[in-house]
């Protein structure tokens, strides 16, 4: 489903060049669950971006499905990103004027598509996370788990075949971040390929297949299910509480 | 793949709920400028809408003598005559032969002093006939006007106009009174009927003498003007060639006199005042050139604000082209409300001040409406395309940290 080859990718921050990304290459087929870990600024959320095509490579070859993306102009970029891809962020990213509905609706308003099919999917999306009777909720009026849930509503709308989460549990208290989980991985039971993006290694071991980075490279890429010890254990995670 | 416009109109309209004073205060703007241009117009265009009944309340077909060459075209004509030799009510009868004049009023102008017991008051005398009062389409509302013996006689009797009538006798009778008259005494045979303003001569605040006797009241035999009443059906090119044919016959050859038509001058006003709506329409167009900075300022700050928000947009499938189209349609929506807000304030405004001056004809020209929406959306659009191309430039990655780039 997805293929990376020799990705490299250069910020420049002040005077000195940082690598985030150094020759890369990464296949992930579909309906895989990843965890990628790693040390801050080892580039595993740039490596997120640049499968999630918010971020354009420097060299190297990204092949999603057949599609050559690298060689695709910012409008089909954009649609490709609408129609395949959920992204899911720590900040949870949902706008405050609308309500919990109207921000789920979002990605579908943005394709055009008509009212009434959009009433139907985002309430079955919002049932489908719990929240079917905060449809109506700002984000304001909803706790951080809930807020979550609400972006994970948004991220699936759309009905995409590739989740990327971004920390998704980092704003969290446990047991909120957990029931976040619980639903991110029912969603990739359920067959849609999940890469989440984490610090907790408890939570990264949950993954069938664990990635980790340093340094801009892929420091080891093995599978194996260690899910089974992690069930029920508390996580002392920050649990701020914030929206943005 | 693109936005629905209701979906794009109730995001905006989301947006402007969320922002209702920002939102209020660009409505505004946008409105005082779309008003202003429309209200201004509307003065000009009403100036000429008051100058053209003027004109025509002077009778349809008038012609005007004058003394005096108007040596250069383009030139105001002359007030006064400057020329050596007096246009004279011997001229004035002559003029009267002429096939296709119906009438001829020739005036003497000057100022008197009028007094009737202890009062007095120094007003402009108009010297002429009866002719004057079917030229210029006046009536007397008591009494009658001058005879037609005035044309040649030196008759001592006056018509007052009514603000004269009113100052010297109150609301008592003057019909059949006797005035002082400069060194004259006249007697009062009638009072004018109550008329507004005549192309700044104010016919309330006048006396009227047989032409005769002005003569002699001013001691000279100059006529003012003259003024000719022609035929509907007569061609006024032609009779104004004859009016100087007759005049050069009558001066020895010099055309020292000039001639104007009601039509020449009715297109010269017609023609000042319309640039001068223009000028004023351009003037009034920087108030919306102003609004036009400001909805940019405020896109710009917006933009800056809802960084992240651009940067989840552009997450979850929207392109470049529809983030400038949701700041382009923004700015757009903004400038229709401001407009429309504009245009029923404006007219709401024109409809009062009809109500209250009932005689001054206040309407905007045809093209103010036009003219104000294509300037107030042609300032929108250029203005909203830099803060527009800025959010849709924005990097999605950096965005969404709400970090600058």
């Amino acid at each position: 489903m997805i293929k990376l080859q020799e990705i490299n990718k250069t910020y420049q921050v002040g005077d000195t060049p940082l690598r985030a990304l150094c020759d890369v290459s990464l296949q992930i087929e579909s309906g895989e669950y990843l965890s990628v870990m790693g040390p801050s600024g080892s580039g595993k959320s740039t490596l997120l971006n640049m499968i999630g095509l918010l971020d354009r490579p420097d060299s190297g070859r990204y092949w999603f499905d057949t599609v050559a993306t690298e060689e695709l102009g910012e409008e089909r970029r954009a649609r490709l990103r609408g129609e395949n891809i959920g992204f899911i962020f720590q900040q949870f990213h949902l706008i405050n004027r609308l309500s919990a509905f109207e921000n789920v609706e979002l990605p579908m308003m943005l394709a055009g598509q008509p009212l009434k099919q959009r009433r139907n999917t985002v309430a079955e999306v919002l049932a489908m996370v719990g929240l079917a009777e905060r449809a109506s909720h700002k984000p304001n009026q909803l706790s951080g788990g809930q807020l979550q849930r609400v972006a994970i509503a948004r991220a699936i709308v759309m009905r995409p075949r590739l989740l990327l989460a971004d920390e998704p549990t980092g704003n969290l208290d446990s047991h909120s971040g957990g029931e976040v989980i619980d639903v991110l991985e029912k969603l990739n039971q359920d067959g849609i390929t999940l890469i989440m993006v984490t610090h907790d290694q408890r939570l990264g071991d949950r993954a069938q297949r664990h990635i980790r980075m340093v340094d801009g490279q892929i420091h080891s890429d093995h599978s194996g299910d260690t899910r089974s010890q992690q069930r029920g254990e508390k996580r002392g995670k920050n649990s701020v509480d914030e929206t943005d | 793949m693109s936005m629905r416009l209701t979906d794009q109109l109730a995001f905006n309209g989301q947006l402007f709920l969320r922002h209702r004073v920002r939102t209020l205060l660009l409505l505004l703007a946008v409105a005082i400028g779309v008003a202003s241009v429309i209200l201004l117009t509307s003065l000009g265009e009403g100036a000429r809408g008051y100058v053209d009944r003027e004109f025509s309340a002077l009778g349809n077909r008038i012609l005007a003598v004058l003394p005096g060459r108007k040596e250069t075209t383009g030139g105001g004509p002359p007030i006064y005559g400057a020329s050596p030799r007096d246009l004279t009510l011997e001229d004035a009868n002559a003029l009267a032969t002429i096939p296709g004049v119906l009438a001829v009023a020739p005036i003497i102008a000057g100022t008197t002093t009028v007094a009737y017991s202890n009062r007095s008051r120094e007003v402009i005398t108009l010297g002429s006939t009866d002719a004057f009062f079917a030229v210029r389409q006046l009536d007397v509302g008591a009494g009658r006007v001058l005879s037609p013996r005035s044309r040649s006689e030196p008759l001592a009797v006056c018509v007052l106009g009514v603000k004269v009538k009113r100052e010297l006798f109150g609301s008592s009778r003057a019909l059949g009174e006797w005035v002082r008259v400069g060194d004259r005494r006249m007697r009062v045979i009638g009072v004018l009927e109550e008329r507004g303003e005549s192309l700044g001569l104010d016919m309330r605040d006048m006396l009227l003498i047989p032409v005769r006797t002005a003569e002699q009241l001013f001691d000279s035999p100059s006529l003012f003007r003259i003024l000719l009443d022609i035929a509907p059906s007569a061609d006024s090119d032609k009779i104004q060639q004859k009016i100087l044919a007759v005049i050069r016959k009558r001066h020895e050859g010099e055309e020292d006199v000039t001639v104007i038509s009601q039509d020449s001058m009715l297109a010269a006003f017609d023609n000042i005042l319309a640039t001068l709506t223009m000028a004023i329409a351009a003037i009034s167009s920087i108030s919306l050139l102003v609004a036009g900075i400001l909805i940019m300022n405020i896109s710009l700050i917006s933009v800056s604000q809802r960084r992240k928000e651009i940067g989840l947009l552009k997450a979850i499938g929207a392109s470049s082209r529809q983030i400038k189209q949701l700041f382009i349609g923004e700015s757009l929506l903004l400038i229709s409300m401001g407009s429309a807000a504009g245009i029923t304030f404006a007219f709401g405004l024109i409809l009062i001040f009809a109500r209250l001056w009932p005689s001054f004809p206040l309407q905007p020209p045809t093209w103010a409406v036009p003219a104000a929406l294509l300037v107030a959306f042609g300032t929108g659009l250029v203005f909203s395309i830099m803060p527009a191309k800025q959010a849709a430039a924005l990097d999605p990655v950096l965005a969404l940290r709400g970090l600058q780039q």
